[in-house]
This record gives C-alpha cells, structure tokens and sequence, in this order.
C-alpha cells in the first residue's frame, strides 16, 4: 500500500472545482470498491484529467496494487490505438464519454467507467511494478517508464521532507496527472493528510483563479512556460492572501524570471523553489531551498534528501573541481526500474539499479550548487513536455517521404528545416496534432539543402545558423 | 482595415484559423485555443488595439463574443 489514507481519516483529502469533496476515509473507501471490480492486480489504461473520476481511479490502484498507465484523456486516438494494442490492458478508466469496441462496463463512479476489454489477463506484471508514465505528452514509439512501489514511496518521502509538507497545505493542480510533476505533488501531499484543490482549468482562465480563491490555495507547481504566462499576466500584482509557496521544474526557467519571482517571494513572505527532475527518476532529482533562491539564480540546486550527484567527463572519469562541464549522473532509490516498450518488458525487474545517466549536462559551483548548461540528448521542452527530435523526424519522414526535413530549435520553439517549401505548412500542422502541443510552438525554415557530413549524418549545428 | 476587420485578424493569427471560424471560437474548446495559443492571442489584441490589458480582463477573455466586450473597456468598439 502506497499511502496509509486511515491516518488521516477527518481530513479533506481533494476538493474539485465544482464542489464535490472526499475525506480520506472517503478516498479510502472508494478505493476499496473501485479495486474490488478490478479484480485483482492487472494493467489499467487511466485516461486523465484532473477531475474527481481521474483522481480516484489513480489513488485507488496505486494503492490496490492495480497498474495503472496514465495517459491523457485527450491524446491522439492513433497513439492510444497503438499503446492499446502494444500493452493489452484488462480495463480502461476512462471518461464516460470515452468509447472502446468490444469492451464492457464493470462499474460507473464520478463520471467515469471501467471498461473491461477483451484482452483479459494477457498481459503479466512485475511483482515491483506499480505505475507506468509516458516521458513526455508525445509521440511516436509506445514507450513507457516503469516505477515501482519503492520508487514512489523513496521520490514521495524525499520531497515531504525537503519540502517540509504538512497537512494545512493545500496546493491547487496547475499541470495534468499524467505528467510526473503533477503527479508527484499529488503523492506527496496524499502522504501527509493534505487537501488537493483539483482543476482542470488553467492559469489563464478566470474559472482557476476563482476557485483559487475560494477554496485558499497555499501552493502551486509550474513549468517555465507557466511563469512566462504568469508573468505576461502581470501575475505579481495579483491578491493573493493564501499563497505561500511556488514550485517550478519541467526546464530551466529564464534566469531573469528566476530574480524576479525569488525578489517578489521575499518582498512578499512566500518562497520560490526551483526544483529539477525526470519521469526517469520517478519525478524529483534535485531543488534549491528557497533561502538560497536569489543567491543562486539559474541552479537547480542540491539534490535531494537520499539522492547525490555526479558529474562525468568525456573520458568517463569523475570531475571532481567546481565549475566543469560535465553529464549529470544521479544515484537514489528513486531511480525507476527503466523502459518498457511493449508488454513483454513489464516483467522485467531492475534495470537501472539506482543509477540514473540524466543525459543533461551540468556544472558544480564551489558551493556544490548544480547548474544545467545544456544537453547530450537531442531534444526539447515544449512548454513542459519533453519533445525527441530524432522521434519528430522520424514521424515527418514516415508521413512526408518525399520530402527532406530536420528538427532543431530550443525549448518552447522547435524548428523544422525542409529543403520542400510547399510542404512545411502542413508538416507544422501534422506535428502540432500528433503531440497535442499548441501550434504556436512550431516554426518551419526552407533551406536549399539539409546540411550533412560524409556519412550522411545531418549536421545540426551547421542547421542551426539558418534558425533566428 | 476596420475594428471588426483587425479583431478577426487577431484570432486568425494567433489561433490559425479560418476568418469563418473564429466568431464560433471559445477558450478550451479547440486544440488552437489553449493556455498557449490564450497568451499569443492576448498579445495579438494587445498589438491590434495598442492596448494594455489587465489580469482580470486577460483571465476573463474566454470568447470570441466576450473579447469585444472586454476591448470595449479599453475605448474599443468592434
């Protein structure tokens, strides 16, 4: 069992936007019913949002050691058509709304059903596994990242600590629970007999700041992207009694950003923590107390309570002086058990072995405060979500073969380079759709050619120059 | 080009979609217009108009219909 809801009982564990409330002796019992149709331990496709149904459903498996994936409720039916078949699912907990062939429904609760599928118990599970999560909001290969129980139980324990949670918080969703971040503030408020304010509107919306409000919010958890928002927003001249603490993570926040919510935190009694992290390690690798938030502006920090850092060089040695470029390796028994990229591989154990290669590259200040300088990966946050450039090419070059394309770009602007002008509208459009990320994101080049060396591997620092 | 003329403009580029399209247009309701493509028609308005708008106004823009509400606060008939 995950969380021990019968400590809290009289508490309010989630409130939702329209009114609706469960105490933890509700939740717990919920769980109870919802687990008993389920049937035993078996892989759930959880299809999320954050409303009351979503929020059950994930309480109730992870602690009725049911499987639960967490996909979004609005992901592009070709993909959930291609992770279906690729996993076998027993059942779906999905909106009601939500239509499946050959399936039926065992069981109806807070607008969502639990549809059985054909496949019945086809697909066999780790004993350790507990929870799968997609890296990012997108594409392409139907991989997942498996965590166990002890996974989220050591990343949940870390982050109460560092945190210093207790059960008077209250913080508000602002990102989906089937992202890791969400879902980490999720689990570690759950571990302390705190309130969820649950929402499925957004920063920009009137609707979230109302219920904000109403409801007395204490904290709540953004990307860089939602800062920037805040920030056009004109978000600091906002009144806001119950506010104390901000969270961010999900990519590097622009430094200036970074100054000036830390200034506006300690002019106003709040803190601001930075924090870094990956679906890889359950969710939280790393935070910047937030005594130290304007002192080391642009550091993710200290790792956390149970973690540690090392930086490698290109020989693979350690570095052991301040101030070097090197990859970030993480050890913690948050680590998660690694991949999976079809049902076969959710009865594979440990993989990682505590040791995570974050493939970001860092520096170490004399302080031992780490800094993200870059990374050894190809890819991008998009507005949060990480976004595989060599999985978008791919993509393009399998729906658009005629035409001759690369992706580049930095975090919140991925730029596709095509040497076939008249088709980079529509490839735009194609990857906005298949990764359900805002068009705005998007920007297309034409080039009069891809440049690539001798062995015909693009050269995408050459690429680069053609981007502004 | 008239008031009418640069608010259609402002959803047609911001949200990429059809001057047909927009009158229809509600926040959360279409991939187009979502936290991302709000910011972005914001500041499209904002251009448009050579307004500044206020937090309360930004959050409340939830429509096609309610923006020329909101604008008409700013000295902007459409």
């Amino acid at each position: 069992m995950m969380w021990r809801f019968e400590r809290y009982q009289a508490n309010t564990a989630v409130v939702d936007e329209y009114g609706a409330s469960l105490s933890y002796a509700e939740l717990r019992h919920e769980g109870r019913m919802l687990c008993q149709q389920a049937d035993g331990r078996c892989l759930v496709f959880c299809l999320c949002k954050n409303v009351m149904g979503s929020f059950v459903g994930y309480t109730s498996f992870v602690n009725g050691g049911v499987v639960p994936a967490m996909l979004s409720a609005d992901m592009d039916p070709a993909q959930f058509a291609a992770l279906y078949e690729a996993y076998k699912p027993k059942y779906i907990w999905a909106p009601a709304e939500f239509e499946l062939e050959d399936s039926c429904c065992r069981y109806e609760r807070f607008g969502y059903r639990l549809l059985q599928t054909p496949f019945g118990d086809a697909t066999r599970l780790s004993p350790e596994l507990a929870l799968l999560l997609t890296t990012s909001g997108s594409t392409g290969s139907p991989k997942f990242v498996r965590q166990s129980h002890n996974n989220i139980r050591a990343n949940t324990d870390s982050i109460v600590a560092y945190l210093a949670l207790t059960e008077r918080e209250r913080p508000i969703t602002t990102l989906p629970m089937n992202y890791t971040y969400g879902l980490s503030i999720l689990n570690s408020h759950l571990d302390v007999g705190a309130t969820i304010l649950l929402t499925d509107k957004g920063v920009a919306q009137k609707e979230f700041w109302n219920f904000f409000r109403e409801q007395g919010a204490t904290s709540f958890g953004g990307v860089p992207y939602t800062y920037e928002m805040l920030d056009r927003m004109r978000f600091t001249r906002m009144d806001l009694p119950s506010l104390t603490t901000l969270t961010q993570a999900g990519g590097k926040l622009l430094p200036q950003l970074h100054q000036k919510y830390a200034e506006w935190c300690r002019d106003t009694g709040r803190k601001l923590i930075v924090m870094y992290g990956q679906c890889e390690a359950t969710a939280r690798m790393a935070y910047l107390p937030w005594e130290k938030s304007l002192e080391k502006i642009g550091s993710m920090g200290i790792a956390i309570p149970g973690g540690s850092f090392e930086l490698i060089d290109a020989e693979g040695g350690l570095i052991n002086e301040p101030n070097v470029t090197g990859e970030l390796r993480y050890r913690g028994d948050n680590v998660t058990l690694g991949y999976a990229t079809g049902a076969v591989d959710l009865m594979k154990g440990d993989e990682r072995h505590g040791v995570l290669e974050t493939g970001d590259m860092a520096q170490r200040d004399a302080d031992g405060y780490y800094t993200i300088v870059g990374r050894k990966k190809r890819f991008l946050k998009m507005f949060g979500n990480r976004v595989n450039l060599d999985e978008t090419e791919r993509m393009l070059k399998a729906q658009f073969p005629a035409s001759e394309v690369a992706c580049g770009g930095h975090d919140d602007h991925l730029t596709l380079f095509s040497t076939d002008e008249g088709a980079l509208p529509a490839m735009r459009a194609y990857l906005a759709e298949k990764t359900g990320l805002n068009q705005s994101g998007f920007f297309t080049r034409a080039v009069t050619e891809i440049p690539k060396n001798d062995a015909g591997k693009t050269l995408y620092v050459e690429l680069e120059k053609y981007d502004d | 080009m008239t008031n009418q003329e640069k608010y259609v403009n402002a959803f047609v580029q911001a949200l990429e979609v059809s001057a047909e399209e927009a009158p229809a247009l509600v926040y959360g309701e279409s991939r187009a217009w979502d936290s991302v493509g709000h910011m972005t028609l914001i500041a499209a308005l904002e251009d448009a108009f050579d307004v500044m708008m206020e937090m309360d106004d930004i959050i409340d823009l939830s429509s096609f219909e309610k923006g020329k509400e909101i604008l008409r606060k700013y000295d902007v008939e459409i």
